[in-house]
């Protein structure tokens, strides 16, 4: 039965959110109609119950507005000193969050929920500063009143006539732990108000008493009473859906919503957000980024930014997509998202753009296929200054001083044309004419755009006319026939001047594209191949200041993850902001709602496994970072950065794992040398001499221990010589390089390892021509020696050894070979490791140092070293040094005095 | 040897080296006066008036070749110098600020009285007329009509191979550096071609040696110089 399942992925991220709930604080709302109800009352009524539990409670903010009952509930309970915050000449007491966080109570009261900050806070509202509070851990009541729920801001406005600035986004409301509905009937509301039990300041008596009027409060308790019947509907299909209740896995609606430039944006995402909630469906709110979007005003892109902050204020998701026409682009997304209901605005704002609009309406009309589109109204009452610039601008696309050149060029190329003509005139008929108009209009639009192309093309019809219709030099026409000619004239001229217009601009705006994408192409190639975490973040600096005309700064968290300055000080830049945003995973400063007073906007560099660093922008010119296009391009940036540094990250990860296995690996040889390779030789020792303390030996037996004690003694020596050498040799040995003969070095490792092979035949081959080399005689010794004491240790007594030595091309090969067992069945440069003996359980004394002091050595000569076994048995190592130019050498002085 | 009895002070700062050195010295009736610092061992030499000094390289106080320095000031007396095997170019440095050979650590009973008799024979000859003749093994050297024989066959010798043996048999027995011989062979101007040397010794090798690889009487003392073995 595979019906009753529940979707797994839903389960595994309620899982989650239980995780995370787990460690947050919880928060509870006490939700009221309007102010009097007693929402403070009612919260420091439950405080004072929690803490009688034993539960360490503290007043955070509580706004008594000198209500007695409510004052003397607060006896007993902590309160927490206020912050005085300085603003504007005044000093105004506000919320002391850090206070708050350091105190660390188990719960805290906090009044007024949707209270706007004074600026120069962290935060610029409470809402954000009791996320920080629930974040830590930390649980919280607060009260809040229905006007100020963000999605009911402007029915509530409607109803009252008093709109409310201080709002709260719904999702902050919807995803509350717990709503308690403190309810007064609106009689007794107003009997209380009568009996002077709720105060009212004197001067808002008359706006507060127009507010307090018994219609407006029925309507706000509805509003209360069902906003929290939807918020129980919601809790109880939750509950459903957690018992498994609900036998079928419904569809879920989701809703899109198309955010444009016009003034009633607001009022469209208010209603798209209503709809939402009441179809319980996800919604979207996007921005199509056409290439119109670079003739917009400023306002006209703040409206945008503005309208894309409070959806996503609202709880929807917000994106920004592009593509060159408008419906196509917002119903690919929409199909791509399984979207089943699309809502877009219907604007009644001029002429232009009411053809405009409704040709886009009837595009998406036309392709919605399944898609239901619905149609949200402006009002007419809210046309701000946006209106005639948006006129302008759709119009002059350029910039003024161009536009002015534009309509120059338009009125002279006309009088070209006109002068053109009247050369032409006595001998072509007029029909001709009109093509040499007709191709000024052209040549116009296409150097200077639209708008001159439009001036163009009614000039030439009027100056044609004027000029060349019959009558000459009067505007009026004999021959009504004319009326046709500059009928379609002027439509050609005004169609070819569109046309040709919006194809430059097309190819305008197809350049501005390609940059940004060349851009993030560069950055990402350049970011691809940095090593290093100060490559990334120089590659950064010089790659992005220049695309968002800002100064950069970043930040990287050192290993106790507080933030340091990684780059260049950029001025006003603050480590304490950064180090918040780091922590807290969200933007800061410029631009966003934390911290909005500082000069520099921070971006967290989020990459997949966690937080990477900050970015810090200072811009120089606000539009170059804040417009959407130019936000998104940013966000991809950080994305980027983050990427690049989390990959440089865990490649310095696994090189230190590998330096960390590697010497773990040589610790414990290490270790393992000196307990056992020393100690042996050292028991042997206090054995013999101990048994030479005794006295009574016979002096052959004396011998036989002093003789004994001496070998172990040297053996004891040469261990802690190779374990010297190897160090040594490690920590990069300078090589005391002279040109000598071979001769040399062999002469006296021969005689240096004389004890060690008395037992053994040595027959020594060097050919007399030998080159002169330059090698250190010291080590290249130390490399003689050991391999012949290595030769002498693993063959049997008697065994033949050979040293042999010849040229082979440009270096030298040194061979030392024995008839012995040969070396065990391993693989060739491994016995050269460090700490690898040929039989690890060998009896014959070592540590597995020689052979690897042996590479080390002839390695630094630029060399190779080598092992095999030999035909019949035996074993034979062999080593290269380069020959080399010799140097000058003296000539024979055979009759010197 | 000679009936005065011998003197020796050693400075030296680990004791049981100390120890063991002056039980050996001791046992062949020698005189031993011991300092463990370099400061003491200044005093102790300069009031004992000893044969010869022995002296670690490595004091706690001042450094070794500090001590060679200050001795060499006022006094010739063979110095031995005791040093450990990865310290080549100290030995250098302590031969060239006038030590007269060394030992390196760990050294047998043997070697050390070996050296020691090397240095306090040396110092009794210099007082002697200079030899004629020098032996050793099947090699005889007319030092006067400058002649050189092998096995009583003549070898004939470069003048500068000649030199350079001659300088080897003057400081017979005692280690002499690559500078000291380039010095005295070459002269000052050639101190720094090392090559030079190597070539020499190499032929002279050829020319003396059975075996010029594994050489009888001309050993060489790695990074530091050679040593024409006596007897």
């Amino acid at each position: 039965m595979t019906d009753n399942r529940p979707d797994p992925d839903a389960l595994l991220e309620e899982l989650k959110q239980d995780e995370i709930d787990a460690r947050r604080g919880r928060l509870k709302i006490f939700f009221g109609a309007c102010a009097g109800v007693g929402k403070t009352y009612a919260m420091l009524s439950a405080a004072r119950l929690k803490q009688q539990e034993g539960v360490k409670v503290l007043v955070g903010v509580v706004e008594t507005h000198g209500r007695k009952e409510t004052e003397a509930q607060l006896d007993g309970l902590e309160l927490l000193p206020r912050k005085q915050v300085a603003y504007k000449g005044h000093s105004l007491a506000e919320f002391d969050i850090d206070q708050a966080l350091a105190r660390a109570p188990e719960l805290i009261l906090i009044d007024e929920f949707a209270h706007s900050n004074v600026p120069g806070s962290r935060h610029v509202k409470r809402w954000q500063d009791v996320e920080e509070l629930l974040a830590a851990g930390i649980d919280v009541y607060t009260t809040l009143n229905v006007q100020h729920l963000e999605s009911l801001n402007d029915v509530v406005g409607q109803i009252t006539g008093i709109v409310v600035r201080e709002t709260l986004p719904d999702h902050v409301f919807d995803q509350a732990d717990e709503v308690s509905l403190v309810d007064l009937p609106p009689d007794e509301l107003l009997s209380r108000l009568a009996a002077g039990k709720v105060y009212i300041a004197h001067q808002a008596e008359r706006a507060v008493k127009n507010f307090f009027r018994k219609g407006n409060l029925l309507a706000l308790r509805e509003l209360a009473l069902r906003r929290t019947a939807d918020r129980v509907d919601a809790q109880m299909r939750a509950y459903r859906a957690d018992q498994s209740i609900r036998p079928v896995w419904h569809a879920r609606e989701r809703l899109l919503i198309c955010v444009g430039d016009g003034p009633g944006t607001e009022k469209l995402i208010r209603a798209g957000k209503r709809l939402a909630n009441s179809l319980d469906a996800d919604w979207i709110a996007v921005f199509v980024e056409t290439p119109a979007l670079q003739k917009l005003s400023e306002a006209q892109r703040a409206r945008i930014m503005k309208g894309l902050k409070l959806a996503q204020e609202l709880g929807a998701e917000t994106t920004v997509l592009g593509g060159t026409h408008l419906a196509a682009t917002l119903l690919a997304y929409a199909r791509t998202r399984n979207v089943s209901k699309l809502v877009v605005g219907r604007s009644t704002r001029g002429r232009l753009s009411r053809i405009w609009r409704r040709s886009l309406l009837e595009d998406i009309a036309r392709h919605s296929g399944d898609v239901d589109v619905y149609v949200v109204s402006h009002e007419e009452n809210q046309h701000d200054s946006g209106a005639p610039d948006t006129f302008n601008s759709l119009l002059f696309g350029e910039a003024a001083h161009q536009r002015k050149h534009g309509y120059i060029a338009a009125a002279l190329s006309c009088l070209l044309a006109t002068g053109v003509s009247s050369l032409l005139d006595p001998y072509f008929s007029l029909v001709n004419v009109v093509m040499i108009y007709l191709l000024a209009v052209v040549l116009v639009a296409v150097r200077f755009g639209r708008g001159p192309g439009v001036l163009a093309s009614f000039l030439s019809v009027a100056v044609f006319d004027y000029f060349f219709v019959p009558p000459r030099m009067s505007l009026s026409v004999s021959d009504t026939q004319y009326l046709l000619t500059f009928g379609i004239m002027l439509a050609v001229a005004l169609i070819i001047s569109q046309l040709t217009a919006r194809l430059r601009f097309e190819a305008s705006i197809a350049t501005y594209r390609e940059r940004r994408t060349r851009a993030l192409y560069d950055l990402g190639r350049e970011l691809a191949g940095a090593l290093t975490a100060a490559q990334i973040i120089e590659t950064t600096i010089s790659r992005l200041e220049p695309l968002f005309n800002a100064r950069l700064a970043v930040f990287t968290p050192d290993s106790k993850d507080s933030l340091q300055l990684s780059s260049e000080l950029v001025a006003g830049s603050d480590t304490g902001v950064a180090q918040w945003v780091y922590d807290n995973q969200q933007p800061a400063g410029l631009g966003t709602q934390t911290l909005p007073s500082n000069v520099l906007l921070y971006l967290p560099l989020k990459a997949p496994m966690r937080t990477r660093g900050v970015l810090a922008v200072l811009p120089e010119k606000m539009d170059k970072v804040f417009l959407p296009e130019q936000q998104r391009l940013l966000e991809t940036c950080a994305a980027q950065i983050a990427l690049a540094l989390e990959r440089v990250h865990y490649v310095e990860v696994a090189q230190d794992a590998l330096v960390a296995m590697e010497s773990e690996r040589l610790r414990n040889s290490v270790l393992s040398v000196v307990s056992h390779d020393l100690r042996t030789p050292l028991t042997t020792l206090v054995g013999l001499s101990s048994l030479l303390a005794e006295g009574n030996v016979s002096s052959e037996q004396r011998q036989d221990i002093a003789n004994s004690i001496q070998d172990e003694s040297l053996r004891m020596n040469n261990l802690v010589t190779n374990l010297l050498d190897m160090a040594r040799l490690q920590s990069g040995v300078k090589l005391q390089k002279e040109w000598q003969m071979l001769d040399e070095a062999v002469g006296s490792a021969v005689r240096a390892a004389n004890r060690s092979l008395s037992g053994h035949a040595l027959s020594i081959r060097l050919p007399p021509d030998l080159p002169v080399l330059e090698y250190d005689a010291v080590l290249i010794e130390r490399v003689l020696v050991n391999l012949l004491e290595n030769a002498a240790k693993y063959t049997p007594a008697g065994s033949h050894i050979a040293l042999e030595a010849k040229r082979d091309g440009g270096k030298v090969v040194v061979c030392v070979s024995d008839d012995g067992p040969g070396l065990p069945d391993m693989q060739g440069q491994k016995l050269f490791d460090k700490f690898t003996r040929g039989n690890s359980e060998s009896s014959t004394p070592g540590v597995g140092l020689g052979l690897a002091i042996c590479r080390s050595i002839i390695e630094a000569h630029g060399g190779v070293i080598s092992a095999d076994n030999r035909l019949p048995h035996g074993a034979v190592f062999s080593f290269t040094l380069p020959a080399g130019a010799s140097p000058a050498l003296p000539q024979e002085e055979e009759f010197d005095a | 040897m000679n009936d005065q009895p011998v003197n020796l002070v050693i400075i030296e700062d680990e004791k049981p080296i100390r120890h063991f050195l002056a039980s050996a010295l001791a046992s062949e009736d020698w005189t031993v006066h011991e300092a463990e610092t370099g400061k003491q061992g200044l005093i102790t030499v300069a009031t004992r008036k000893p044969d010869m000094v022995i002296l670690d390289l490595g004091l706690p106080d001042t450094s070794g070749i500090e001590v060679i320095k200050q001795l060499r000031e006022w006094t010739d007396i063979p110095i031995l110098v005791l040093s450990a095997r990865t310290q080549e170019h100290q030995k250098v440095e302590a031969l060239d600020a006038g030590a007269d050979d060394y030992l390196t650590k760990p050294f047998g009973v043997a070697e050390c009285l070996a050296r020691i008799r090397v240095l306090l024979r040396r110092r009794q000859r210099g007082s002697a007329a200079a030899e004629q003749t020098f032996r050793l093994g099947d090699i005889r050297v007319d030092l006067v009509n400058r002649l050189v024989y092998k096995a009583e066959e003549e070898v004939h010798l470069t003048p500068i191979e000649y030199r350079l043996l001659g300088t080897l048999i003057r400081n017979a027995g005692k280690v002499i550096t690559h500078r000291e011989l380039l010095l005295a062979v070459w002269g000052p101007s050639y101190s720094e071609h090392n090559q030079y040397l190597r070539v020499y010794m190499g032929h002279l090798r050829q020319k003396l040696e059975d075996n010029p690889a594994t050489p009888r009487y001309i050993v060489t003392e790695t990074g530091v110089g050679y040593r024409l073995l006596e007897g």
